[in-house]
Order: C-alpha cells, then sequence, then structure tokens
C-alpha cells in the first residue's frame, strides 16, 4: 500500500497545500517566531530575573490557580449540565442547551463588565454578599467567576456527545447483575465518561490561563493580589519594556504548548474510550 | 413517515434514558441535579447576559438610542465591520484550502499541520496581539522600513485587522477538516470521471456536502472577529474613531464611568452573540435532519 502511490485524481492538491502553508506561515508561525526570537536576545540571567520578579511569580499564582480551581468547578457543574441536558426532560431545554454556548459568543469585554455589574459593591449580588464579608468584584474571586463563566461551556460540549452516545445496555447489563443506580453511575458510566471530563477540564484551564477580557474589568488588577499573567505583559508593553513583555509571554507560549500536546492526548483517549464502549 | 418518527425520536431523546428503568434517575436525585445544575447555569450564564440588556436600558430609550447614534460608537461599529468583513473572507477561503489538502490528500506531517492550525486557540489573545508588535511595531522587524515609508500598522487599522486574523484563524478549518475526513473522496473522484470540470466539481458535489459546517465556522469567525478585546487592544492604541473597535469603545465608556453608554454599545454585542446562537441552533438542527433522512453524511 506504501509502495503503491495512487495516481492522484483530484486537483488542487500544490495549490491548497501550497497556499495553506504560505498563510500559516505568514500568520501565525513567523509571528510567533518572533517570541522566540526576541526572547532568546536576553542572556539567561535577565530572562530569569524578568520571568520571576515578585510580582510577576504572583501572577503566575493567580493566573494558574484560579483557572485550574475554575476549571475544577466547571469539572463538576459542567458534567451535571450535561447529564440534565442529555438524560432529562424539563421545560425550557432546548434554551439552555442553546446558551451554554454563550461565552463562546459573548465577547470578552462584555461579559467582563457584565459580570462586574453584577459582583461590585452596589451590584445585583454584590448587595447582598459584602454585607456577608464576601467581597467578589477587585478580588481574586471576581478573577475566578470570570474564569468559571468563559470555561463553562468546554466540559459541557466536551461530555455531551459522549454521555450522548452512551449506549443504554451497559447500564442495563450493571442493573440487572444486581448493581444498585448509584453503583451503576459511579462505577459503570463515570469510567466510562472520565478521559471526557479529564479533556474538559484541560480545555476550561488552557483558556482560562490566557483569559483577559472578562477578567481584568472584574479582577481590579491590584499588582500581587489580583493581577493575571496577561495584564502584566500588557503593563510591561505599555511602559515600553518589549523584552520583559516578551520573556513573559514566552513563559505562557510554554505552558500553551504543553498543554496543546496534553489536550491532544487527552482527546485521543476519549475518543478511542468511547468508541471501544460503543 | 420515517421522517416524522425520527423527529419524534430526537425530540424525546432523554425519554429514551427516563422510561427505562435501568437508566433512570430516581425523582429526587432529577431534581436535585436538574435544581444545582440549572442554578449554576442561571447565574453564571444567564444572569450576566440579562444584566447587559438591563443595565443598558436603565436610564430609558433615548439615552440608549442616543450612545448608539453617538459618532465615536458609530465609527467603532463601522471599524468593526470592516475588520469582520476583511479577516472573515481571508479565513474562509483559508478554511476550504486547508480542510481540502488535509482531507483529500495524503502526505507527510499532516498531524503536524492540524495542530499548527490550531494553535491560535491555545495562544492567550494578549499574545496574539504582542507578535504583531514585534513584527511591525516601532522597535521590531520591519518598524524602521515601515516608518520610512510612512506605513502604520501596529496602531493603526492593518494591526487590528491582522490580530483579528490570526485569533480566528481556526475557526472555518476545524469545522471543515471531521466532516470532510468522514466524507472521503469517492464522490468528488466519481465527478471527475463522469466528466466534471475541478470547478464544477466542487461547486456541484464539494460545497452541498459541507455548506452547513462551512456556514457554522463562518458564522463562529464573525463572532469572534467582532467580538475580539485582547489581541486588537494590544495594537489598537485606541484612538477614538479612528482605532476604537465596538468592544474597546464598550472599554474606554466604561473606564469613563459612563455606565449606560457602556453597556448600550455591549448590548449590541450581546445581541450579535444571541443571533449567533440562533443560528448555530438552526444550522446543528439543518444538520443532524440531513443526517437522519441519509441525504449526506
Amino acid at each position: 500500500m506504501a509502495h503503491v502511490r495512487a495516481y492522484r485524481v483530484l486537483p488542487a492538491f500544490g495549490l491548497s497545500l501550497g497556499f495553506t502553508l504560505a498563510y500559516l506561515s505568514l500568520i501565525v508561525l513567523v509571528p510567533l517566531a518572533a517570541v522566540v526570537l526576541k526572547t532568546a536576545t536576553l542572556s539567561l540571567p535577565a530572562f530569569w530575573q524578568a520571568v520571576t520578579s515578585p510580582r510577576v511569580l504572583a501572577s503566575y499564582r493567580l493566573s494558574f490557580g484560579a483557572s485550574l480551581l475554575a476549571a475544577a468547578i466547571n469539572t463538576i457543574f459542567g458534567f451535571l449540565l450535561a447529564w440534565s441536558l442529555v438524560r432529562y426532560r424539563f421545560p425550557g431545554k432546548r434554551i439552555v442547551d442553546a446558551l451554554v454556548d454563550l461565552p463562546f459568543a459573548l465577547p470578552t469585554a462584555v461579559a467582563g463588565i457584565a459580570l462586574t455589574a453584577l459582583y461590585a459593591k452596589n451590584g445585583w449580588l454584590g448587595q447582598y454578599l459584602e454585607p456577608l464579608g464576601i467581597k467578589v468584584a477587585f478580588t481574586p474571586l471576581g478573577v475566578l467567576v470570570a474564569l468559571i463563566f468563559i470555561g463553562l461551556p468546554f466540559v459541557v460540549r466536551t461530555v455531551q456527545p459522549v454521555l450522548e452516545d452512551l449506549d443504554t445496555e451497559i447500564e442495563e447489563a450493571a442493573a440487572s447483575l444486581g448493581a444498585r443506580r448509584w453503583q451503576t453511575v459511579w462505577r459503570v458510566v463515570m469510567p466510562t465518561l472520565f478521559p471526557a471530563l479529564l479533556t474538559g477540564f484541560a480545555l476550561a484551564f488552557a483558556r482560562a490561563v490566557g483569559e483577559y477580557g472578562s477578567v481584568i474589568f472584574i479582577a481590579g488588577n491590584l499588582p500581587m493580589v489580583s493581577e493575571i499573567t496577561p495584564l502584566i505583559i500588557i503593563t510591561k508593553l505599555e511602559q515600553y519594556d518589549y523584552v520583559g513583555a516578551t520573556a513573559v509571554a514566552s513563559v505562557m507560549l510554554a505552558a500553551s504548548f504543553v498543554l496543546l500536546l496534553i489536550i491532544n492526548g487527552l482527546q485521543g483517549w476519549t475518543d478511542r474510550r468511547s468508541a471501544k464502549v460503543r | 413517515m420515517a421522517i416524522a418518527t425520527a423527529r419524534a425520536d430526537q425530540r424525546s431523546g432523554a425519554a429514551r434514558f427516563e422510561q427505562n428503568a435501568a437508566t433512570r434517575d430516581p425523582p429526587w436525585v432529577k431534581a436535585v441535579i436538574l435544581a444545582v445544575s440549572l442554578g449554576f447555569f442561571a447565574l453564571f450564564l444567564l444572569l450576566p447576559l440579562i444584566a447587559v440588556f438591563v443595565e443598558a436600558l436603565r436610564k430609558g430609550w433615548s439615552a440608549y438610542l442616543a450612545a448608539l447614534v453617538e459618532p465615536d460608537a458609530m465609527s467603532a461599529v463601522r471599524l468593526t465591520l470592516l475588520t469582520a468583513a476583511i479577516a472573515v473572507p481571508l479565513n474562509l477561503v483559508f478554511g476550504v484550502a486547508a480542510a481540502w489538502a488535509i482531507t483529500k490528500f495524503d502526505f507527510r506531517g499532516k498531524q503536524l499541520l492540524i495542530t499548527f492550525i490550531d494553535l491560535p486557540f491555545s495562544v492567550s489573545p494578549v499574545i496574539a496581539g504582542l507578535i504583531y508588535v514585534l513584527v511591525f511595531g516601532a522597535q521590531g522587524w520591519f518598524g524602521p522600513w515601515l516608518s520610512a515609508h510612512d506605513i502604520k500598522v501596529i496602531f493603526a487599522v492593518p494591526g487590528i485587522v491582522l490580530a483579528t486574523v490570526f485569533v480566528t484563524f481556526p475557526f472555518v478549518a476545524r469545522e471543515l477538516i471531521p466532516l470532510m475526513q468522514t466524507q472521503g473522496r469517492d464522490e468528488e473522484e466519481a465527478a471527475l470521471v463522469l466528466g466534471a470540470s475541478a470547478w464544477q466539481m466542487f461547486r456541484k458535489v464539494t460545497l452541498p456536502n459541507i455548506k452547513w459546517a462551512l456556514l457554522y465556522g463562518v458564522i463562529l469567525c464573525n463572532a469572534r472577529a467582532m467580538g475580539e478585546f485582547g489581541a486588537v487592544s494590544v495594537v489598537s492604541g485606541h484612538i477614538r474613531g479612528q482605532t476604537n473597535t465596538m468592544p474597546l469603545h464598550v472599554e474606554i465608556l466604561y473606564n469613563e464611568y459612563q455606565f449606560a453608554a457602556a453597556f448600550a454599545v455591549a448590548s449590541l454585542l450581546a445581541l450579535l452573540a444571541l443571533v449567533t446562537l440562533v443560528v448555530k441552533t438552526y444550522v446543528e438542527w439543518r444538520s443532524a435532519e440531513i443526517d437522519r433522512r441519509g441525504e449526506g453524511p
């Protein structure tokens, strides 16, 4: 098969691949290479100092910490939402199903000001939370709320199709063998869903780490407290510290690449696992 | 008749589980899970959406309309439309070309190419802006040459368009590739063998097969192009009336404490998001319908 090269019947292979590679290089690869090359102009100690200054370290803790927590919360509630959408009948289901994608479609700046309007001191929800001593807007908690908003659809949309494709037979088999309902869900359904849940978690986390628009309005952006890493990059750029901005960006890019590889692996695992069950 | 049954099946998708003793949850479990998940949905998704419209109309309809027809707002709308009008067609052509090359031919490094196409999704929007500053900015690779020829890319419209093209890069390709992979190449080959020209084959065989996925990709691409904030914010320079897109205009108004005006402009973007979701739902329903009738893949 490998040696017998089929004659290409379909047209425009060279044209389409050539255009694809040229456009990809011009728009994505060459500009991204600029980050690497610019970072390479820094000496190692200077680079290290730029990416590990206390303010930058605090921003990593916030960005990665809040993103992990938001992704974990989204995994739990995203699973419950996916379960409700697939397994239950309830009024307004179609509308709920369509609106789950809202964070994909709503511009992040709009989400940011809307969340701030809700959680600010005199806001819709803030006025009830503040007397209880819970401050959301302009604190790290606000960052968490924004990251939950933007990450939710990733979990729902990863888990939902797997749950839909799940054959009822395996649950019937478990029930007929005497398993209680919660045992069936815990021992039979959950292991099948596990790769999808992990993929959704990773996707939500990856998106949250780089998020900017929805966070900056509600975060308050206090250095060392509620300043996310993407904002550090912007601040450095505004101070014409291009090298410093690029150094921090290269750390974030490296994190993104690692996440991308992990997600690719997880997606392969999800596909294989659900294919086996089917 | 077959269609009617299929529809009934789809409508009662959840009934399949609820009517089966083995997959039915006890009523109290259903009630608790529905309450928790829908409560979460209402708190985190529905409430912010409602807040946009309520805050926008807080000062009444006349203030709302005044905020929209104000010259700076109008120019932001125009720039946003212009940006989308350039970025979406470019990424549409790219998406079709990339999907064609990847799904209809075998070549080495295909998987790597797919990963590269997805790359802009995993890059922070702020970095998407930064890379163009590094290439075209005053201190960038082409900075000196550009300023010698009096061409502005960064802090000008071309930079905004470039950053938007970057963040919306994968949308169309991503919708087309999995679909065209399952469709294979038999139909196109048959068309050619029967004497169709390349263009006829594309227009009469390929295009009808992919039209819903194509539309879906274009809608998502457009929504992101019009709504992008982080990447555009880095390269825009925030010059009112010149390099302000709608999301940037929202930010400026908000930071000036003109909340009602900020939410008024934001409500236009929220409407766009709602229209996007409606079209998306329709497209999904259409392609599911085609699937069931067995007309397509």
